[in-house]
């Protein structure tokens, strides 16, 4: 895809189709190592082990509408491009669990793109489901950084009223993930 | 014209997907992306690219294009030549590049 975070768009609606009430995005990022990591895991319905075999192979598909399903292969196309990698773990009726890893300097790596924009969206669309995003970089000199957001905490703080999906909430979540994100920049160049 | 008929005016070789020779071709799509690709190439197109993995082939059946041309020789995997024998998804490879086989396509389609 243009973007990485149109994947995890792809990818996170494959949880929200099994059902999860808890999905994880997890973007590690550490430029001496020259790696970016995403990481989505949710509590699901899960897969059985035949499932987590075929997921990999785009002709493999839970859906009934088509005979093609090319979010999961083309994500891990996306990563092995970059001479990165791609692991799934699943386990019927507890979730599942995936991580892409990117080399950011080579030529055909991906732009992550917005990706708060992606997970403001998720988190306004999808009100009735709890987030944990949480963000990592490590700056070029070392220095490292982290933040969090977790809808579960911001539930408990706004009560059970207000719903994540309420503007001036989504407003909120908006401005608190681009003001996290230009200071973990700052804080960690 | 059929995807057979514009290969042999074209020049191209057959590497897999034979059974889908006789798909009619009434257009040309020209991209790598697969994501790009799988949203905009329209049934009936002949998908010219170098992507020649499993994917594409899968994107080639979502789209229900009449064929794939891999230009300047561009490998097809082992799985992907599989999955277009069985899906019958002609998959062509030629020398030229991507411009070059795509104004022969053009003039071999007006």
């Amino acid at each position: 895809m243009r973007e990485l975070s149109l994947n995890v768009m792809d990818i996170v609606q494959n949880s929200i189709s099994a059902g999860a009430s808890l999905i994880t995005i997890e973007v590690k990022e550490s430029l001496p190592e020259d790696l970016l990591s995403i990481s989505v895991t949710d509590n699901g319905c899960g897969m059985t082990k035949e499932q987590v075999e075929h997921v990999i192979d785009p002709f493999f598909t839970t859906r009934t509408t088509r005979s093609v399903g090319l979010g999961v292969p083309l994500f891990k196309m996306e990563a092995e491009m970059t001479g990165g990698s791609f692991v799934i773990d699943s386990e019927k009726g507890k979730g599942t669990a995936l991580t892409a890893v990117f080399k950011p300097s080579h030529v055909d790596m991906i732009p992550l793109g917005d990706i708060e924009g992606t997970v403001q969206l998720l988190i306004s669309c999808n009100p009735d489901r709890d987030f944990l995003y949480h963000r990592t970089r490590k700056g070029p000199g070392g220095k490292e950084g982290d933040f969090t957001l977790d809808t579960r905490e911001l539930r408990e703080v706004l009560g059970g009223d207000v719903s994540l999906d309420n503007p001036e909430v989504v407003v909120w979540i908006k401005e608190f993930l681009e003001e996290q994100t230009e200071e973990l920049r700052n804080t960690t160049s | 014209m059929t995807a057979k008929e514009l290969a042999a005016a074209c020049g191209w070789k057959l590497l897999a997907g034979s059974d889908g020779e006789e798909n009619p071709v009434d257009g040309c799509y020209v991209g790598d992306l697969l994501s790009w690709v799988m949203s905009r190439a329209q049934s009936g197109n002949v998908w010219l690219t170098v992507m020649g993995n499993v994917n594409a082939i899968a994107v080639a059946a979502l789209t229900d294009v009449a064929c794939i041309v891999l230009a300047e020789d561009a490998a097809l995997d082992k799985d992907a030549a599989a999955r277009a024998e069985t899906q019958g998804i002609p998959v062509y490879t030629c020398a030229e590049n991507l411009y070059d086989t795509a104004v022969r396509v053009y003039e071999t389609l007006r």
